[in-house]
């Protein structure tokens, strides 16, 4: 419920316009990852940590999101996920 | 803090559209650091102040019905205030105090950590006015099994599974006649970005106890066990002796909150790679800070640190301000060096030379080297 009324106030605000010209590097999971992470924060956090994470610490990161943070990912996508950001904001 | 979503939208849709005259680190939850140049005024202008959020659903809180409720196990008769009494009720008093975000010069880091890259301006210094914590504390009377105050502000996590974020401190640090429920910063009513209506000032202990947009005081009598204080904002034991302190109950084997901030300083008005002229006067000039201790010298070097110099001290707003310096210095030679600057504090302590590996990238304050040159 919260994450369909914040996904219409996305849509809504013009406040966030900026936030939504926000584009991750295209590649296989992109969408996977953006869906993934934009409920509870922008996808600026992704590229401020690039080259900062390899894929143990990326790996880290998302596990750390589900389990501390409550991020809703399903386990099966969580390969993916990492495996996106460490191709593309690895170290 | 389970706060309706009709908060959310109402948020949003008030979000201001200008432009910060800020550096954004990240759009949501709203991070922005001052660039250096916001820093040539001893007071951090209000609008160029950093701005740390650490959730996203960011009420805006209306004042007429804000009510701050203090309670706890250990507070013997629970209280909720409104803004009219505190103000009224309680002896108004301002200090003048450096907000230092634990992470900032994160970006610094070596080697590098993950989290908010913050550079050098996640920080400011500001007149805070407000009530004292602990007049507040007494109304609602404090038991002899208390140990810790618990402070919860109204911002809370889109994800109802995502820690609230609460921070707790040690009922002495409480007890202090600095540390306050402050309503206005530099004249103003808070402004929304730095915690409207009301956020908690702890001079001379890094900005993630500074809680914004308060809303409850809770005395409680075991150590408090949250996320932000067990799990995150901690430094390894041992590695920073001067502003390690002690704080037993939230002290495991190996790891500590962090709390008072290190002796640092900046230098404001020179950039790496600045070209002077050769014999004409010039100047170092910044700011310098430690936890409260006060400043015993700021010394420069325009050698890379082969000789130092005194820098002449600006006017102390008091020990938790930050204060100016000034060193004069003329470049007699062509060619590149390197200007330096390093704080020294009453008890001692110094810069580092090195970074200090930490996994929060914590308590960077080495000394800055910069390089420049004179045609």
């Amino acid at each position: 419920m919260v994450k369909i009324i914040f996904a219409v106030a996305l849509s809504m605000s013009s406040a966030l316009a900026d936030e939504s010209q926000l584009r991750l590097i295209d590649a296989p999971g992109r969408t996977l990852v953006a869906t993934s992470c934009i409920t509870c924060h922008s996808l600026d956090y992704i590229p401020m940590n690039s080259k900062i994470l390899d894929r143990k610490g990326w790996d880290a990161e998302v596990n750390k999101m589900i389990k501390v943070m409550g991020a809703p990912i399903r386990s099966e996508d969580t390969a993916a996920i990492v495996n996106y950001l460490a191709k593309n904001y690895g170290r | 803090m389970p706060f309706p979503t009709i908060f959310l939208l109402a948020a949003l849709a008030a979000a201001p559209e200008q432009a910060k005259p800020l550096i954004r680190r990240t759009y949501r939850p709203p991070n922005y650091e001052s660039p250096v140049d916001a820093f040539k005024q001893v007071i951090t202008p209000n609008n160029r102040f950093f701005e740390r959020n650490h959730l996203s659903d960011i009420p805006k809180l209306n004042l007429k019905v804000w009510k701050l409720s203090v309670g706890g196990d250990a507070a013997e008769k629970p209280i909720t205030f409104t803004a009219a009494q505190l103000k009224h009720d309680f002896k108004q008093v301002e200090i003048t105090a450096l907000a230092f975000c634990s992470g900032n010069r994160r970006a610094l880091a070596q080697p590098r950590v993950s989290g908010v890259q913050w550079t050098y301006g996640a920080m400011g210094n500001a007149r805070w006015k407000g009530v004292r914590l602990k007049d507040v504390l007494a109304r609602a009377g404090i038991h002899k099994d208390a140990v810790e105050i618990v402070f919860d502000g109204a911002d809370a996590p889109v994800n109802d599974k995502t820690p609230d974020f609460r921070k707790s401190i040690p009922l002495a640090k409480a007890l202090d006649d600095d540390t306050l429920i402050a309503f206005e910063m530099n004249g103003k009513p808070l402004p929304q970005s730095q915690g409207f209506p009301a956020r908690i000032v702890l001079p001379g202990w890094t900005a993630t106890y500074w809680v914004k947009h308060l809303i409850s005081i809770d005395v409680v009598s075991k150590p408090f066990e949250g996320f932000w204080m067990k799990t995150a904002y901690r430094i390894p034991k041992g590695k920073f002796p001067a502003v390690e302190g002690h704080w037993p109950g939230q002290e495991t084997e190996s790891s500590i909150p962090i709390t008072e901030i290190a002796v640092s300083s900046l230098i404001t008005n020179i950039h790496e790679n600045q070209i002077f002229r050769r014999g004409q006067p010039s100047a170092i000039k910044g700011l310098a800070w430690d936890g409260g201790h006060g400043l015993a010298k700021v010394e420069t070097s325009t050698d890379g640190g082969k000789t130092w110099q005194l820098a002449t001290l600006g006017k102390d707003y008091g020990r938790y301000s930050w204060r100016q310096f000034t060193a004069a210095f003329t470049p007699e030679q062509p060619g590149a060096f390197t200007i330096m600057a390093r704080a020294t504090n009453t008890a001692g302590n110094t810069q580092s030379t090195e970074p200090i590996p930490n996994p929060g990238g914590y308590h960077h304050n080495v000394v800055q080297s910069l390089k420049v040159a004179a045609d």
